[in-house]
C-alpha cells in the first residue's frame, strides 16, 4: 500500500500536501472544521465591509439633501450593501455553521465530499473578490441586488468587435458573472450537505433523532439545490443580454422585462428562507439548553420547517403585486403568502413552549435567541401586511419594505447567527466568548437595531421611497432619519465590541472544556476544539437528546446526574490510530481559480476573450482532472 | 459499541446503504431539472416573439430531417452507455471500453451536428440578437450542447483511464454515475426535440 | 421513531437488480420506434389538436423509459426517486405557472 501511495504522489506535479498547520494547510485543507472557520472569517470580513457601506448610506441620509455621496456612488453602495450582506455575509456565515457544526451533530467524521467542500469555499471567496474587483474596473454593480431589467440589461457592443465594454455593461457583468460564481459554490455545497445528512449519520441517528439545526440545514440545502439553478439561468440570460445582444429582457425587441422579475423572485423568495432557516435551527439548539428542557414539539418544529421549504417556492410573485399581474394572480399569491405565516408561527410557539416553565439562564447566546423571537415576530407581522394586496400597493418601494426585511434578516437571521457564534465559539476554539462584552454587544445591538429600523416603518408609511439617494427638506422625514443614523452607529459600536471580544477571548478567554453549556446533543461529546477526525469513537445514538440522556437520568421529571463513566461512554480513552481522514488537496483551489479567471473573459472581446477563456479553461480542467485522478486519501486504495 | 469499527473513509459504510457519489449525482440531476426547466420555459414564452425578423421562425428555420438524425444518434448513445455499464458490471473491460468510446463518438457526432446547424442558421441570418425567439433558442440548445461536451469529456476520460489500467477501484459505479449524467442530458434532448423542433412549426 | 427508515432491505448490496443487455437493447429499439413515430407525426397530415397531445405523450413515454430503465430508477433506492421527481415536478409546476403569468 505504501508503495502505491508513493508512486501516485510522484506522478503528481504537486507533491500531495501534508501540512496540517500553517499557511499551506489552510489553502489545501479538506477538514470541514477548518473550512467552516475559513467561511466564518471570510464572511465576517464581508459583513464588516457591507456594514461600512450601510454606515455610508446612513450618513448620506442623516439629513435632507445629503452630500456625502453622489447619486452614482449611492447606487453602487446600496447595491453592494445588499449583495454583500446576502451572498457574501449571511449565506456564508450560515455555511460556516453547516460546515463546522452539522457533521459533528450527526456524529460524522467529515462531510460526504471533503474536496468538493473546499471547492465551495474557494469559489465563494474568489467570487466575492471577483465582484469587488469591479471597484478598479469601471465601478461596482449599481442596479440594486434584484437588478431589475431592462435597467440592467442594456445591449452591449458587438461581441466580435474586440472592444472593452462600457461602464454600465461592465457593472452588470460583474453582477451576473460574480453572482454566478458565488452561486456555484452554494449549489455545490447544497449537494454536499444533502448527501452528508442523508447518508453520513452515526448509527442510531434516525432522521427524527437529528438535532433541529441539522434538520434546518437539510431543508436549507434542498432550497439551495432547487433555487440556485433558477438564479443561475437568470444570470446567464442577463449576461447574454448585456454582452452578446440577447433579447430576453429587452422590450423594444419583443422581450419581457417581467421575465427577469419572475426568474429573480422564483429564486429570491426561497433565498430568504435560505437565509432565515439556519438561524431558526441555531436558536432551536440554544433555547432548550438554557431552558434545561427538551425542545417543545420537535416534530412540529421539523415539519413546519419542511412546510416552509415547500411553501417558500409558491409565494414568489408577492414581490411583484405592483407590476400588474391581474387580480387572480395577486389574490392567489396573497393567499399562499398568508399561508406561509402559519408554519412560521408554529415555530414561534415551539420556542415559547420550550422556554415556558424552564429553568432559565441568560448567557449571551440565550439573549440573542430570545432577541430573535421578539424581533423576527415583528418582522413576520409586517410581512403579513405585505401579503394584503391593497396595503402592498401603498408601501411598495418605500422604507416600510426596508424595515420589514431588516427585521427578518437582521433581527432574525443575524441575531440567530450571533446566538450560534456565542454558543459554538467554545467548541470551535476551546475558549468561551467573554460574557461581559457579550452582554454589552447584545444590548447595544438590540437598541441600535430598533433605533435604526423601527422608524423606517413610519417613514415608509409616510411615503419615503427606498433606493433614492436623497430627500428634500419639508416632508417631515428629518427627525426619524437622524434617529436611524444615530442607531446605525450604535450597531457599529456593538459589532466592534463583538470583534474585540473575539480577539480577546481567543487568546485569554475562559477555557471551555468539552461541554461548557451542559448541552444536549453529541457535538458536545467530543473535545473542544474537536480533533481532525471529530470523534475517537463514533457515538451510538439512542435518543434525540443523546448527550443529555447520557448525563442525566430522570427521577419524577427531575434530572439526576449519572456519575461520570456510569453510562460506559466517557471512560473510553481510545487511541485513534486506525482512522484515515481525507488528505489535503490543492486541486479544489486550482479548479475554483480557473473558473474565476474564465469569468474575466466576458469583459473583453475577440482574441483577448478567447485567450482569457482558454487560460481559465486550462487551469480549471487541470484542477478538475487532478482532483479526479487523485484518490481522496493516499492510503485509500 | 466498543467493537464499532472506525470507518476508514466515509464511503465504506453509509446510513442508507447507498453510495455518496451516486446520491450526489442524483441530487445534481434534480437541480439540473430546474436549470433546463427555466431555459425551456424562456423558449416557450418567446416561441412566437420574432421581433423585426418574422421570416426567421420555427417553420422556416429548422431542418427536421437533419435534427431527427442527430436526435436518433444521441438517443442511441444512451443505449451505448448502458451497454458499457453492463460490461463494467460483468468485468468485461473490453466491452466496457468499446461502448464508452462508441458513446463518446456518438455524443461528438451530435455536437458536430449542432455546430453545423448553428453555422447554417447564422448564414441564414439567425443571430443571437435577431429576436427573443433566436436568443432563447441559442441559449437553450447551447447550454444543452455544453452539457453534451462535458459528458463526452468524461466518457473519453473513463475510456483513457481504463486503457491505461487506472480505472479499477469502484469501476462500475463510476461508469454508472457518468451514465446517469449522460442519460439526463439525453432526456433533456428528448424534451427539446419535441417542444422546440416538432411542435412549434404550424 | 422506527429504525426502518435508515436502511432499505434491497438497497444495501453492491449490485441490485439491473436489466440485462437484452432488455437494454429492447428498450433502445422501442425508443427508436417512438422517435420514428414522432417524426412521422410531424410530416403526416394530422390536425394539430391531435398531433400535439400525441407528440407530448410520446415524449413522456421516451422520458420515462430512459429514466426508469436506463437510469435504473425503477430498481433503485426511493431516495434517488425522491430527488429526481422532486426536481421534475418542481420545474414543471413553477415554470408552468410562470409561463401562464407571463403570456396571459
Amino acid at each position: 500500500m505504501a508503495a502505491t501511495a508513493e508512486s501516485d504522489t510522484s506522478r503528481n506535479p504537486f507533491r500531495r500536501p501534508k501540512a496540517t498547520t500553517g499557511f499551506w494547510s489552510w489553502l489545501t485543507t479538506t477538514d470541514h472544521k477548518k473550512i467552516g472557520i475559513l467561511y466564518f472569517v471570510t464572511a465576517f470580513t464581508f459583513f464588516i465591509i457591507a456594514g461600512l457601506q450601510a454606515l455610508l448610506i446612513r450618513v448620506q441620509l442623516a439629513g435632507p439633501d445629503g452630500q456625502a455621496l453622489n447619486p452614482d456612488q449611492y447606487n453602487q453602495i446600496f447595491t453592494m450593501h445588499g449583495i454583500t450582506m446576502i451572498f457574501l455575509a449571511l449565506m456564508p456565515l450560515s455555511a460556516g455553521f453547516f460546515n463546522f457544526v452539522m457533521p459533528l451533530q450527526i456524529g460524522a467524521r467529515d462531510v460526504a465530499f471533503p474536496r468538493l467542500n473546499a471547492f465551495s469555499y474557494w469559489v465563494f471567496l474568489f467570487g466575492g473578490i471577483f465582484i469587488y474587483s469591479s471597484i478598479f474596473l469601471g465601478g461596482m454593480p449599481d442596479g440594486g441586488w434584484f437588478n431589475y431589467a431592462p435597467l440592467s440589461s442594456q445591449v452591449g457592443p458587438d461581441p466580435m468587435a474586440g472592444t472593452i465594454v462600457d461602464a454600465h455593461v461592465s457593472r452588470m457583468l460583474f453582477y451576473s458573472i460574480g453572482l454566478q460564481i458565488v452561486g456555484l459554490g452554494s449549489l455545490v455545497s447544497s449537494v454536499n450537505f444533502v448527501v452528508t445528512i442523508l447518508n453520513m449519520r452515526a448509527p442510531g441517528m434516525t432522521l427524527m433523532r437529528m438535532p433541529v439545526f441539522t434538520w434546518m440545514t437539510l431543508v436549507t440545502s434542498f432550497l439551495m439545490l432547487f433555487a440556485m439553478p433558477i438564479i443561475g439561468v437568470a444570470l446567464w440570460q442577463l449576461m447574454f443580454d448585456v454582452r452578446f445582444g440577447g433579447n430576453f429582457f429587452d422590450p423594444s425587441a419583443g422581450g419581457d422585462p417581467i421575465l427577469w422579475q419572475h426568474m429573480f423572485w422564483l429564486f429570491g423568495h426561497p433565498e430568504v428562507y435560505i437565509l432565515i432557516l439556519p438561524a431558526f435551527g441555531l436558536v432551536s439548539e440554544v433555547l432548550p439548553v438554557f431552558s434545561r428542557k427538551p425542545i417543545f414539539g420537535y416534530a412540529a418544529l421539523v415539519f413546519s420547517g419542511i412546510a416552509i421549504g415547500f411553501l417558500g417556492f409558491g409565494v414568489w410573485a408577492h414581490h411583484m403585486f405592483a407590476v400588474g399581474m391581474g387580480p387572480v394572480a395577486n389574490a392567489a399569491f396573497a393567499l399562499t403568502t398568508m399561508f406561509i405565516a402559519v408554519p412560521t408561527g408554529v415555530k414561534i410557539f415551539n420556542w415559547l413552549g420550550t422556554v415556558w416553565g424552564g429553568k432559565l439562564t441568560f448567557p449571551t447566546p440565550m439573549l440573542f435567541a430570545l432577541g430573535l423571537i421578539g424581533m423576527f415576530t415583528i418582522g413576520g407581522l409586517s410581512g403579513v401586511t405585505h401579503a394584503v394586496v391593497p396595503h402592498n400597493y401603498q408601501h411598495t418601494d418605500t422604507y416600510y419594505v426596508v424595515a420589514h426585511f431588516h427585521y427578518v434578516l437582521f433581527g432574525g437571521a443575524l441575531f440567530g447567527l450571533f446566538a450560534g457564534m456565542y454558543y459554538f465559539f467554545p467548541k470551535m476554539t476551546g475558549r468561551m466568548l467573554g460574557e461581559k462584552l457579550g452582554k454589552w454587544h447584545f444590548w447595544l445591538i438590540l437598541i441600535g437595531f430598533n433605533a435604526t429600523f423601527a422608524p423606517m416603518h413610519i417613514l415608509g408609511l409616510q411615503g419615503m421611497p427606498r433606493r433614492v439617494d436623497t430627500y428634500p427638506a419639508g416632508y417631515g422625514w428629518e427627525f426619524w432619519n437622524a434617529v436611524e443614523t444615530a442607531g446605525s452607529f450604535l450597531i457599529a459600536v456593538a459589532v466592534l465590541i463583538f470583534v474585540i471580544n473575539v480577539v480577546i477571548s481567543r487568546r485569554s478567554g475562559v477555557v471551555a472544556g468539552d461541554d461548557p453549556w451542559d448541552a444536549r446533543t453529541v457535538e458536545w461529546l467530543t473535545t473542544s476544539p474537536p480533533k481532525p477526525h471529530n470523534f475517537d469513537e463514533i457515538p451510538q445514538v439512542t435518543s434525540r437528546d443523546e448527550l443529555w440522556n447520557r448525563k442525566y437520568t430522570s427521577d419524577h421529571g427531575k434530572p439526576i446526574r449519572v456519575p461520570a463513566g456510569g453510562s460506559g461512554e466517557a471512560a473510553h480513552e481510545h487511541e485513534a490510530h486506525d482512522i484515515h481522514m481525507p488528505d489535503p488537496s490543492f486541486f479544489p483551489l486550482v479548479a475554483a481559480l480557473g473558473i474565476t479567471i474564465a469569468g474575466y473573459g466576458v469583459f473583453t472581446g475577440g482574441i483577448a476573450m478567447a485567450a482569457i477563456f482558454g487560460l481559465g479553461l486550462v487551469v480549471g480542467l487541470y484542477g478538475f482532472f487532478g482532483w479526479a485522478f487523485e484518490p481522496p486519501s493516499e492510503d485509500d486504495h | 459499541m466498543a467493537s464499532e469499527p472506525a470507518a476508514p473513509t466515509p464511503q465504506h459504510e453509509t446510513t442508507l446503504g447507498l453510495s455518496n457519489e451516486k446520491m450526489g449525482m442524483w441530487a445534481m440531476i434534480g437541480s439540473e431539472c430546474l436549470f433546463f426547466g427555466a431555459l425551456i420555459a424562456a423558449y416557450l414564452i418567446y416561441v412566437n416573439a420574432f421581433g423585426d425578423a418574422p421570416e426567421i421562425n420555427p417553420s422556416t428555420i429548422y431542418d427536421i430531417p437533419f435534427t431527427s438524425v442527430s436526435t436518433f444518434i444521441l438517443l442511441m448513445s444512451s443505449l451505448g452507455v448502458v451497454l458499457a455499464l453492463s460490461g463494467a458490471q460483468q468485468g468485461d473491460d473490453r466491452r466496457m471500453r468499446t461502448w464508452l468510446l462508441a458513446t463518446a463518438l456518438m455524443g461528438a457526432t451530435f455536437l458536430s451536428g449542432q455546430i453545423y446547424e448553428f453555422t447554417v442558421f447564422m448564414e441564414e441570418g439567425m443571430r443571437m440578437s435577431t429576436s427573443p425567439f433566436t436568443t432563447s433558442f441559442y441559449v437553450l440548445t447551447g447550454f444543452h450542447g455544453v452539457h453534451v461536451g462535458v459528458g463526452v469529456l468524461m466518457l473519453l476520460t473513463l475510456w483513457g483511464r481504463s486503457l491505461a489500467g487506472k480505472l479499477e477501484r469502484r469501476k462500475s459505479e463510476i461508469v454508472e454515475n457518468v451514465g446517469l449524467y449522460w442519460h439526463f442530458v439525453d432526456i433533456v434532448w428528448i424534451i427539446i426535440f419535441t417542444v422546440v423542433y416538432l411542435i412549434p412549426a404550424e | 421513531m422506527a429504525d426502518t427508515e435508515t436502511k432499505e432491505p434491497h438497497a444495501s448490496g453492491e449490485e441490485h437488480h439491473h436489466p440485462g443487455v437484452k432488455e437494454y437493447v429492447e428498450i433502445g429499439v422501442i425508443l427508436a420506434v417512438l422517435t420514428a413515430i414522432e417524426v412521422g407525426l410531424y410530416y403526416a397530415d394530422v390536425p394539430r389538436q391531435v398531433a400535439v397531445p400525441a407528440l407530448l405523450a410520446l415524449t413522456a413515454a421516451k422520458f420515462v423509459l430512459v429514466v426508469l430503465w436506463f437510469m435504473h430508477l425503477r430498481f433503485d433506492s426511493r431516495w434517488f426517486r425522491r430527488l429526481f421527481w422532486t426536481g421534475v415536478i418542481a420545474a414543471s409546476l413553477l415554470f408552468f405557472v410562470t409561463t401562464i403569468l407571463l403570456t396571459f
